[in-house]
């Protein structure tokens, strides 16, 4: 196991090295030493063809980035740190938001034949919506960007949460319904001992797809509301033109998304049981 | 006839049949009362509805007719009165064995502190055996230990009377056999009254005082009571060298072999009640030969 370990690492560096090494030299200025046409100089010796920073510019930037994340120099340029804080705020008020509801709603669904037969129809069609389609009616109700950023996080990541804890919750082993009957255990207490910890990995599974898709959309939404927020600093650099800035902050939206997945497995993995 | 302990009467369950006018009949007129601290084990051939007699003491399955009456009150639903062994163990994947028996007993005494429900589970799980792994969750138990566990828990709740499925249907012989000698010690400790569903007309004999056997369905019933008239206590390896052991296993296979199928054994006597035998006291193997023959039968009631 070891060895593979070792060899996929070696594999991964070989890739990473590869690619970096094309794009970078795809990507190299012209040399300074050529002379210049007279279009050229017409233009002040700008380059017809645009070109992507190479990495070890874009590397570069993102060690200034990152040794200074918290700096805030008004509007138009605060570090990486801060607008990465306004993005995680707004997904993880909205995220929470949804879950208060969605997991005792989806509780009271799985539970009640009734109650699922009656929600979903609204809920397939409720769920399909782009979540971004809510942003105009948003900010008309609630008259506030900052506000509607976090309602659109709310409203795309209560679904997943909802059917996946209607869906766990709906499909308890009947052995352990009964186990809890036999022990005469009252509803609330069979809901906590029993049907919540046999539901809980389907639910965090719903929680683990609620924030990926949180993550996705929060960057299109600050993009639209504009002010703060890694997805308004990725457009705000594009129109600032600033590319080692786009591509830098590109990859910390990644990296950002990888953890907070990475956070709900580990959470995941202390509920799951073997059966 | 005396009234046991647990009495059944009328008992009958049908379902509708979508093709047919009348429903289709799993079994009806079951009668038949359990003593105080009596094991009674019931065998009869798949389908007859035995799980659902089993369901139907425990309150999980409501009966289409008739009443079960235990301690003197009629059993309606689901109790701690009745604790139950499934046969695929139904132990709660999340907890280890000794939190799946704490479970069990923290519902039947909810005033009792942690420490003393945890002592009271730690003293049944070492009774089947198992104070050595009473951490582990059941997932890393064998099937074996895990119906252990299962047994524990049921009789960790000293129900008034406890309810076995086939307890030991899903394991191998050997395993099997350890965990009779473990059942039959506990029940001599506890003195409780059993009642079990087995397919195993051996383990039926070792463990049971009674054994009431059910014709096949449609219609099933129960048609006969047998008294397994052995002495207790009972080891595996000695029981089979009493001659009656033999007699009372003939019997047994031969009424499931050739006689579960006919239709009202009993009819002319007394279609309520199943008739009781003790096979060690008939007097010959000719009349295991020749069912049909009411002779040495004593008919209840």
């Amino acid at each position: 196991m070891a060895s593979l370990k070792i060899k996929a690492i070696a594999l991964s560096l070989v890739l990473l090295s590869t690619l970096l090494g094309i794009w970078e030299v795809l990507n190299q200025p012209p040399p300074a030493s050529e002379a210049l046409t007279e279009y050229e100089m017409m233009m002040g010796g700008a380059d017809q063809e645009s070109r992507v920073p190479p990495p070890s510019k874009v590397l570069v930037h993102a060690w200034n980035e990152l040794s200074n994340p918290f700096y805030d120099a008004g509007p138009n340029d605060k570090g990486i740190g801060i607008q990465l804080a306004y993005s995680l705020y707004r997904v993880l008020t909205g995220y929470f938001a949804a879950a208060l509801i969605a997991i005792p709603l989806g509780f009271v669904t799985g539970m009640s034949p009734l109650m699922f037969k009656a929600l979903n129809p609204y809920i397939q069609i409720l769920r399909p919506i782009s979540p971004l389609a809510w942003m105009p009616l948003a900010l008309f109700i609630i008259k506030d960007s900052e506000q509607s950023a976090i309602f659109v996080i709310f409203i795309c990541s209560i679904w997943p949460m909802l059917i996946n804890t209607a869906f766990g919750v709906a499909n308890v082993r009947s052995d352990w319904i009964r186990v809890a009957q036999t022990h005469e255990l009252g509803a609330i207490r069979t809901a906590f001992t029993v049907i919540l910890p046999a539901a809980s990995p389907t639910i965090l599974t719903g929680m683990r797809i609620s924030i990926g898709i949180a993550w996705l959309v929060i960057v299109a939404a600050e993009m639209l509301v504009g002010g703060t927020g890694i997805g308004y600093y990725v457009w705000n650099e594009w129109n600032n033109l600033d590319l080692n800035s786009v591509i830098f902050s590109i990859l910390m939206i990644g990296l950002v998304g990888m953890l907070l997945d990475m956070a709900l497995a580990m959470v995941s993995n202390l509920v799951t049981y073997q059966e | 006839m005396s009234k046991g302990f647990v009495s059944v009467e009328q008992l009958s369950k049908h379902y509708p049949d979508a093709k047919q006018k009348s429903d289709l009949v799993v079994f009806d007129n079951v009668n038949f009362y359990i003593k105080k601290n009596e094991f009674v084990c019931i065998i009869g051939h798949s389908g007859c509805g035995k799980s659902t007699i089993l369901n139907a003491l425990a309150g999980l399955e409501q009966p289409s007719g008739g009443v079960i009456i235990m301690d003197e009150q009629e059993v309606s639903g689901p109790s701690l009165d009745r604790g139950i062994v499934f046969q695929n163990y139904s132990l709660l994947p999340w907890l280890s064995a000794l939190q799946n028996v704490n479970f069990g007993v923290r519902a039947r005494w909810p005033d009792w502190d942690k420490q003393k429900i945890e002592q009271h589970s730690l003293n049944y799980l070492e009774m089947v055996g198992l104070s050595s792994s009473v951490h582990r969750k059941p997932s890393q138990l064998s099937g074996g230990m895990r119906q252990r566990v299962s047994i524990a828990r049921a009789f960790a709740t000293r129900p008034k009377l406890l309810l076995l499925d086939e307890p030991f249907g899903a394991l191998d012989a050997l395993t099997r056999g350890n965990i009779q000698d473990e059942l039959i010690k506990i029940w001599t400790e506890s003195q409780q009254t059993v009642f079990m569903i087995t397919h195993d007309v051996d383990e039926a004999i070792l463990l049971s005082d009674r054994v009431l056997l059910m014709s096949n369905g449609p219609h099933a019933h129960i048609a006969e009571s047998v008294k397994i008239n052995l002495s207790r206590p009972r080891s595996r390896g000695e029981v089979i060298e009493d001659p009656a052991y033999y007699k009372i296993r003939n019997y047994l296979v031969n009424f499931l072999v050739s006689r579960s199928n006919e239709r009202k054994i009993k009819d002319a006597a007394d279609a309520s009640h199943p008739i009781e035998i003790d096979p060690v006291a008939l007097a010959s193997d000719e009349q295991l030969a020749t069912p049909n023959q009411p002779v040495l039968v004593t008919v209840n009631q």
